[in-house]
């Protein structure tokens, strides 16, 4: 550990340099999230005349930019990244150097948060530019909730996509896995349409699966959905619990796939 | 100091027949073979070597390699590299050595060398000063300076691999076990390597294990060579050695014309390249010929070599008898 968080500055700073020399591909990533822009102006046509159910026009307009802003921030392509290095072989590289694999795919994705804040600021601008800033919280308590939520998702969405990634130990084609992750996320995490308007039975199935921290609670908590700062906090603690369970599920996923990597080799 | 002992690494690989039918089966019933990669290899390398890794392609070299870098787990045997289990790849370890394999890269590939050495010195946990001393000798022997600032992508293969050894070697191993490190470079390039990896052995009494197609690295750098095939050790010694105890008969080249019939008389006729004529003559006959040739009119440029290397290890793999198929298995032999 010690040899870890000597190395994280140096990590940190030659992954912000390789974030900015992948600018260009990385803001054309980016760039290609529109489906809260899509749900966006279908919600809002859908409640031009009166609200629907508990959203307003403005609710619309708001949850669906948080969405953008929440889903850009805390987004990475570390599955890829990895399925790419076991299939490749140069993983063997990583594993000979003296800090633990995912110390240095953690500094790599941290570094890239920099580039995605200043492609979010103009849809934060944006969103306070409209009637969304009436929407969103202000009090300093759910604010910091909404903080620590955000970290909460971006921790959970890097564990899952290090387990998923993990997976290319055992499985040839495991980045068909992502687009599987990928359906569920979209029906169950908020992406699409709020947790409050699905049918009943799927926001019970929201509440129980992982999927919600990773973008609806920092989305909620921001726009306020919740009763007060103590339900809020509630959310955030469950997320994090999601988050430790997945982070241990991807370290055991990695080991598993490591012994197997040394014992066959790729 | 390395030490291996017995050493065995078994790969369990899928069958399956082609064949729709056989494709239907294996989904219910697999049914496997066991590739025996290595197949009890011993030998013992002492600090400061340097040693020629041999074997034809899926012989058991890079599985061996990555034994003994720590990547493999042994199926069975004892392995010892620099006082560690190479297996448990303990930071102590890594410090230690370096696997350079010249199909695979550690340099970022849109940034500069520069980052990466930077990156590795800090991983490697390598003092500023240190670091600084070793990076400004490895820039004088391999003459990065020029390189250093370039984008990664934009650099020759040759200049990548000399930018790879500087990353593979800033944190001073002491072992280096070395894949295939001149492979595609043109001849300049590989000599600039070779004579670089002599230096830095010299220089810090590094042990060097270094597996090559290319047979000239082996003979200007492995007084010793391994030789593997069908993960079996099929000779360990000096390289010389071997060379005398495979092909006895020196190789006898020269510049002129001489009759057939005497050539016959002389030597059996290797190869005759426009108006350079190469004979292969026993040991105890040289002098006869030499004085012979020289008396000819109109011979020149007389030269006496042992054969090469390529040939010896043909032969070799071509002599050895009741050896296991080599199989190469999922890219890791």
């Amino acid at each position: 550990m010690r040899a870890e968080l000597r190395a994280m500055p140096t990590m940190l700073r030659i992954g912000l340099a390789e974030t900015i020399a992948y600018r260009a591909e990385m803001i054309v990533w980016i760039l290609t999230t529109t489906m809260p822009l899509v749900m966006l102006s279908l919600w809002t046509s859908v409640a031009d005349e009166a609200p629907f159910r508990a959203y307003t026009q403005a609710d619309f307009v708001a949850y669906y930019l948080a969405a953008l802003i929440v889903r850009n921030l805390t987004s990475n392509w570390v599955a890829w990244q990895i399925g790419e290095e076991i299939r490749m072989g140069t993983l063997s590289m990583r594993l000979l150097r003296p800090v633990h694999p995912f110390a240095s795919y953690l500094a790599t994705h941290l570094a890239a948060i920099p580039l995605r804040l200043v492609v979010v600021t103009p849809v934060i601008v944006i969103m306070f530019l409209t009637d969304a800033r009436h929407v969103v919280i202000d009090d300093p308590a759910r604010a910091g909730l909404f903080v620590l939520s955000l970290a909460g998702a971006w921790l959970l969405t890097f564990g899952t996509f290090v387990a998923i990634g993990a997976l290319a130990f055992f499985l040839e084609k495991s980045m068909a896995l992502v687009e599987v992750y990928f359906g569920l996320f979209m029906l169950l995490s908020g992406y699409l349409i709020p947790i409050d308007l699905m049918p009943g039975w799927m926001a019970a199935a929201a509440e129980w699966l992982p999927f919600r921290y990773m973008l609806g609670a920092p989305v909620e908590i921001l726009i306020g959905r919740h009763a007060d700062a103590a339900a809020a906090a509630a959310v955030v603690m469950t997320q994090w619990a999601w988050a430790a369970i997945m982070l241990v599920t991807a370290a055991l996923a990695w080991r598993a796939g490591v012994r197997r990597f040394e014992a066959y080799g790729a | 100091m390395i030490e291996v002992r017995d050493l065995k690494k078994h790969f369990k690989v899928h069958k399956r027949p082609p064949g729709l039918a056989a494709a239907l089966r294996s989904v219910v019933r697999r049914t496997y073979d066991t590739v025996k990669a290595v197949d009890g290899v011993s030998f013992r390398i002492e600090r400061g070597e340097r040693v020629g890794f041999l074997g034809p392609n899926g012989a058991g070299k890079t599985t061996t390699l990555k034994v003994l870098a720590g990547l493999l787990h042994p199926t069975a045997g004892e392995v010892t590299v620099a006082a560690h289990r190479p297996q448990k790849r303990a930071a102590a370890f890594l410090r230690q050595i370096t696997l350079v394999m010249g199909q695979k890269q550690q340099l970022i590939w849109d940034l500069p060398p520069a980052d990466t050495w930077t990156l590795n010195g800090a991983v490697f946990g390598v003092a500023a000063a240190e670091y600084a001393k070793t990076l400004a000798e490895l820039t004088e022997l391999l003459d990065l300076k020029e390189l250093a600032q370039k984008p990664t992508r934009q650099l020759s293969l040759g200049e990548r691999m000399k930018c790879e050894l500087a990353a593979a070697l800033l944190h001073r191993p002491t072992t280096l076990f070395l894949d295939e490190p001149t492979i595609g470079l043109d001849v300049a390039m590989q000599v600039t390597i070779r004579e670089f990896i002599r230096e830095y052995n010299q220089r810090h009494d590094a042990t060097v294990m270094l597996t090559s197609h290319y047979m000239d690295d082996v003979v200007a750098l492995c007084p010793r060579v391994i030789v593997i095939d069908g993960g079996r050790l099929i000779h360990d010694g000096d390289l010389r050695a071997l060379v005398k105890a495979m092909m006895p008969d020196k190789r006898v080249s020269f510049s002129g014309a001489v009759a057939a019939e005497v050539l016959d008389r002389l030597g059996r006729l290797v190869s005759r390249d426009g108006a350079r004529t190469t004979l292969e003559v026993a040991e105890h006959r040289l002098r006869e010929v030499i004085g012979h040739l020289l008396g000819v009119d109109g011979i020149g440029d007389l030269a006496i070599e042992d054969p090469p290397l390529e040939d010896v290890m043909r032969k070799l793999f071509k002599d050895k008898t009741a050896a296991p198929t080599p199989v190469e298995s999922q890219g890791a032999t």
